[in-house]
């Protein structure tokens, strides 16, 4: 993956524009957070293919990490923390934030057919 | 007396590393077969390699070669990858997952399974594999059932569980475990380098008293 760079990943967030496409969006703190640290209160949440359609989808941030947000027919979807994009081979955007010791903490993901 | 076979059984790629490869290493060295379950392919591991060169997507590719490359340094011939998803194993039907379970073990018959202690586990997928693992056993008839080592390590277990009550010095294979941790190279890159720094602070309790693999044998 690379640092994001914002006019890169605009453009390549406009290529979703106004079609079904398929998201991954998460955040994590890891299984363990509670464990190490036990006054850790540890959340995560994860929804993988849901089919959305934006007519709107926006990167912004004055220095990494950003945040982005993609505006759905009824409603938005949401990321913030974001640090690295890449498009993989199979043509899907993949958005992630990963905190100092390079461990993923968030990732927005978008795909034109369904994720494996 | 029935032919040796152990029975390891984990949700987690690297489940095995720290604290069984080197028993594992031991059996597969005399000779024992060793058939390895791993429910999942970690897809929802946090660690991409420090810097990161996995993603979401790619973390289950490069996962799976690495556990296979796990599984080869420990001479393990029957790896079986059953493809449920990381961190929902907890929400599968239990008697579906039982039942496969329990296919397993009428098949090969083993004389040892190995898997987490439930309840002392720690993450959900640890406690749902075991919770599986000790239903299937149970259903077999008393005198039929293998003995089970479990693997602790919530921060109660040995106030609840007492010291564990196998204790098996993997010293001889030393050198074959710290391949097959090094193996899982996006999950272990960072705590290897901090064994290489001997920065006590951020290597594991249990890469501490790597040569000694304990576990704690389930009471039905
Ligand atoms: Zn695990």
């Amino acid at each position: 993956m690379q640092p994001i760079t914002l006019d890169t990943v605009q453009n390549e967030i406009n290529k979703f524009l106004n079609q079904d496409v398929y998201l991954h969006l998460e955040t994590t703190n890891g299984a363990y957070a509670s464990h190490f640290n036990q006054s850790f209160f540890s959340v995560g949440a994860y929804i993988r293919n849901a089919k959305v359609n934006f007519e709107r989808g926006i990167i912004t941030g004055d220095k990494a990490p950003y945040r982005a947000g993609l505006k759905i027919e009824l409603g938005w979807v949401y990321a913030e923390g974001l640090t690295h994009w890449e498009v993989n081979e199979d043509g899907q955007l993949l958005l992630a934030g990963h905190d100092a010791e390079g461990k993923l903490a968030v990732a927005l993901q978008l795909s034109p057919h369904p994720f494996e | 007396m029935s032919q040796e076979h152990v029975l390891v059984v984990f949700p987690h790629p690297d489940d095995e590393a720290f604290g069984v490869s080197g028993t594992i290493a031991m059996n597969t060295e005399k000779g024992v077969p060793v058939t390895y379950v791993c429910l999942t392919l970690g897809e929802m591991g946090r660690n991409m390699g420090n810097p990161p060169f996995a993603t979401r997507e790619s973390l289950p590719k490069i996962r799976k070669k690495e556990l296979q490359a796990a599984a080869d340094t420990l001479n393990i011939n029957d790896l079986r990858m059953w493809g449920l998803r990381d961190k929902t194993v907890e929400f599968e039907d239990p008697k579906t997952l039982t039942a496969r379970i329990g296919n397993v073990i009428d098949e090969l018959k083993p004389t040892l399974i190995i898997t987490f202690y439930p309840g002392y586990s720690v993450h959900p997928d640890h406690e749902a594999t075991g919770r599986a693992v000790i239903r299937a056993v149970e259903q077999l008839p008393e005198d039929e059932r293998p003995a089970v080592h479990c693997v602790a390590f919530s921060n109660d277990c040995y106030e609840m569980l007492g010291e564990p009550d196998v204790v098996n010095d993997v010293s001889s294979v030393s050198h074959q475990k710290l391949e097959a941790i090094k193996a899982h190279r996006s999950q272990t890159e960072w705590i290897i380098a901090a064994m290489a720094e001997e920065n006590p602070e951020k290597v594991p309790e249990v890469l501490k008293r790597i040569n000694k693999e304990q576990f704690w044998t389930y009471k039905f």
